[in-house]
């Protein structure tokens, strides 16, 4: 695949074109890459495994900081799980809040993209102009959770923080002036010519190609694959809000500009739509501390794509087994189809175009060696053994290690 | 149509408005309330049940007993991840969450803060 | 001799030149920070930021070579310094004028793009490498126009010489009119010129983090960013005295005075294509300077050719 005569330069792990450490090999034939191979890993905290030694109650606040940008993501897709599991009913205004967040997430989210991907091409005007915007949201976020990221916001069965109507007014402000500066954002994204230029006919994923790689999220509908965990299996409170999922045929990077500009127009809408909407009543019913033994899988639209949190309980207030996916893991096979054939210079801009999050994707994943038919799981006292092994053969006493920082304290 | 340098007019306007970014630490302005910051605490109303202990995520908060229905609360302010679930967890409402987020020392020992407000053999 | 070394040294040589560079970053930075809302740096930054570099420990990659490594940042600084002493700023006549001379500093002003390939090529690092490649075919697209508008101008004046065409444009102030086309397309290849957007091409960050200037660190890093400001600062001269001019019969003070208002005008223009566009790939970059920048600059020397011919002496 890569072949002898080409010159092979690493992009990352540290890279000033990736926001957090991926590794892609890439080889060069001047300045056409012939191929390509990913990576990944370098983020991998253990924080499935940190799950099973913390109650529910403490796992909501490290879910949550799986990842900074889709924090209320997680946080919301691993209670939802939970609360299945448990047989909770939580109340509508508990719901309403949990979808106010979810948006408010998304605009964020997406305006952060837009900045991002401006960054990458060059183009630091945008980059300074939707961060600017995006404060105004952030601010929202900080008066309304008490904080501007990891909004804490979720607990077993509801939500920690109600809102005033001051609040309620200070919202659908902000939205005012965001939908004014995101309607110039379309208008520049569709005229402004060095733009279209970077950005047309760049990582081009067909339709069958997306299918085939199960790609989610803006990444899948801007090739034309139309669907969206918030239509297909409503939950929080989307089942009773009206609005259109947003999905292109353009099969390229401005696709998927166009299709997150689209959802922040209707994430725009949504907002105004939960705020009129929003039921009067408690925001939390008391959560047994102790959940009964079972399993949930729970469904979630993050600002990336497709999100989904497994929670298997025991009867004990530990869970038993958290696994998440994260939609970036569904979309980075797709980064080596569509950087076939292009020029190094849209390297930066076709990964960023996925919106990777290698927070969120990189965990555990188990391989299954189907030659040989041999299932190889490492139990956890071997790998730390190896490890130490490891280190000691480099030299690295850690008995010895672990004596100095003790004393140092 | 699509012509080249669309964002010039913006870029004249912005050159004679006043700039969106701030003089930090010279201008504070930029939390708003109801941020979560350094907790406080009222050793008035705990009962030492130590319910926030055992809901910390983080292990950051203890409670000590000083004396006869006394107690003190030692926070780690390194490991605190300011989330506030001790404040909720709390059956007494005896800690509050304030917006004190400028918490940044050069001595790591400073970071281990003991509190005990409205302590009434402690002035 | 004193002479001499009085304009070798002070003005407007180095110390001139170090001042009038550290000015020119700070307006550059602070206009590009204005456009897009923000407050910009201080005025002492570009000063902080040489002296910071200065005081670093250099640091050669192993299997870089060296000399090259060390040689480069001075060989630009040296290139673009004696270039400014061909050209007029105070008045009509450069400190040392003769016939020929623009193309004396159009090639000093090609040296700082070679130091910059040679000192990536032997740093011998990928990401360097790609960036000297990259910096010298985009030296094949923009320098073409750039050559055929000073080009253009000088046939029109009927001189080699610099300071020649000041002193013409000067007596015969409705001949300006005939460049403009020269002055934008001078403009953007200056632009081409200097690596900044959309043509930072060569130095793009987010792509193979800082191309020619990746192993570059302390006392070499300090000269090289000194002799970009130095470059824009000797570009901008050129550009002003070729096709700017203004003011050059005063007294000397107003005539300074002009001086800096051309050279912050045409810093400013340069800051505001900054913040204005995208950067271009590298086939997009030498599709453009082929298919319109270097027609427009031939069909000014078109223009001018038969403006002689046709007008009287």
């Amino acid at each position: 695949m890569h072949d002898s005569g080409d010159v092979k330069i690493p992009i990352g792990p540290q890279h000033p074109a990736l926001k957090e450490p991926e590794s892609f090999l890439i080889s060069l034939r001047g300045e056409k890459i012939t191929a390509s191979s990913v990576r990944l890993g370098y983020n991998h905290r253990g924080i499935e495994k940190a799950c099973e030694a913390r109650t529910y109650t403490q796992d909501i606040y490290l879910i949550e900081r799986v990842c900074g940008i889709c924090s209320h993501s997680h946080s919301t897709c691993f209670v939802q799980a939970v609360e299945e599991i448990a047989g909770l009913d939580i109340p509508a205004r508990a719901k309403y809040l949990r979808t106010l967040i979810a948006e408010l997430e998304r605009i964020h989210s997406h305006l952060l993209w837009l900045g991002v991907a401006g960054h990458e091409i060059g183009f630091d005007t945008l980059l300074m102009y939707t961060w600017r915007d995006r404060e105004v949201v952030m601010d929202i976020l900080a008066a309304l959770t008490g904080n501007r990221v990891n909004y804490g916001i979720n607990t077993i069965g509801g939500v920690r923080r109600d809102i005033n109507a001051k609040q309620k007014e200070e919202v659908l402000k902000a939205m005012d002036i965001l939908e004014t500066q995101t309607k110039y954002y379309i208008d520049l994204a569709q005229n402004e010519t060095t733009l279209l230029k970077r950005l047309q006919g760049v990582g081009v994923l067909s339709h069958d190609d997306a299918q085939r790689l199960g790609a989610v999220g803006p990444t899948g509908r801007a090739s034309g694959i139309d669907r969206d965990t918030r239509k297909d299996d409503p939950y929080a409170a989307y089942g009773e809000l009206d609005f259109k999922v947003i999905s292109v045929n353009n099969n390229d990077v401005y696709g998927r500009t166009l299709v997150r500009l689209g959802e922040l127009m209707e994430s725009f809408n949504l907002v105004r739509q939960v705020i009129r909407k929003l039921p009067e009543g408690a925001i939390s019913v008391k959560a047994p501390r102790k959940i009964p033994a079972g399993q949930a899988v729970s469904r979630y639209e993050a600002p990336r794509g497709e999100d989904l949190h497994f929670v298997r309980s025991n009867g004990t207030d530990k869970p038993d087994r958290v696994k998440v996916r994260a939609p970036t893991l569904a979309n980075i096979q797709s980064v080596s189809k569509m950087l076939e054939d292009r020029y190094l210079a849209d390297m930066p801009i076709v990964v960023a175009a996925i919106d990777p999050c290698f927070s969120c994707t990189d965990r555990m994943v188990a391989l299954r060696d189907t030659q040989n038919r041999k299932k190889n799981t490492v139990p956890w006292e071997t790998i730390r053994l190896k490890g130490i092994k490891w280190y000691k053969d480099k030299g690295v006493d850690f008995a010895s290690l672990n004596k100095k920082l003790s004393a140092s304290f | 149509m699509s012509h080249p340098g669309k964002i010039g007019r913006l870029l004249i306007k912005m050159l004679f408005k006043k700039p969106a970014t701030l003089n930090y630490p010279a201008d504070h302005s930029g939390m708003p309330a109801g941020f979560r910051g350094k907790l406080k605490f009222n050793s008035l109303n705990c009962i030492g049940c130590q319910m926030c202990m055992r809901d910390c995520p983080a292990g950051a908060i203890k409670i000590k007993k000083t004396g006869e229905k006394q107690f003190e609360a030692q926070i780690d302010l390194a490991r605190c991840i300011y989330c506030g679930q001790c404040v909720d967890s709390c059956p007494k409402k005896a800690l509050e969450i304030t917006a004190d987020f400028e918490l940044a020392q050069l001595d790591p020992a400073k970071l281990k803060v003991n509190l005990n407000a409205a302590n009434k053999n402690n002035p | 001799m004193l002479r001499a070394l009085f304009h070798i040294l002070i003005f407007p040589g180095l110390l001139f030149l170090f001042v009038f560079g550290f000015l020119a970053e700070y307006a550059d930075r602070k206009l590009y920070a204005r456009f897009q809302n923000r407050v910009g740096p201080p005025w002492f930054q570009p000063i902080a930021d040489f002296i910071k570099l200065i005081s670093k420990e250099e640091i050669i990659p192993e299997e870089a070579d060296s000399l090259v490594f060390k040689l480069m940042p001075i060989f630009a600084l040296i290139a673009s310094s004696v270039a400014i002493l061909y050209i007029p700023i105070l008045g009509e006549r450069a400190v040392y004028a003769f016939n020929g001379d623009v193309i004396v500093v159009l090639y000093l002003l090609t040296i700082p793009t070679f130091t910059y390939f040679l000192g990536g090529w032997y740093s011998r690092s990928v990401y360097s490498m790609i960036g000297a490649v990259r910096s010298l075919t985009q030296l094949f697209a923009y320098e073409v126009p750039l050559f055929l508008c000073i080009l253009a101008s000088a046939m029109l004046a009927d001189t080699w010489s610099i300071s020649g065409i000041a002193a013409f444009y000067s007596r015969h102030l409705g001949y300006w009119f005939c460049n403009i086309i020269g002055f934008g397309v001078a403009l953007v290849s200056l632009l081409g010129k200097l690596e900044k957007v959309p043509f930072d091409i060569p130095e793009a960050e987010t792509e193979i983090v800082a191309g020619s200037f990746t192993e570059y660190n302390g006392r070499p890093l300090a000269f090289f960013r000194m002799s970009f400001n130095i470059e824009m600062i000797t570009g901008a001269s050129l550009l002003s005295a070729v096709f700017l001019p203004f003011g050059l019969n005063l007294h000397p003070a107003a005539v300074f005075l002009c001086y800096i208002l051309q050279i912050f005008f045409i810093i400013a223009a340069i800051s505001f294509l900054r913040a204005l566009f995208a950067r271009l790939r590298l086939d997009q970059m030498i599709n453009l300077c082929w298919k319109y920048l270097a027609p427009l600059a031939f069909l000014q020397v078109l223009f001018n050719l038969i403006l002689k011919v046709v007008l009287p002496r």
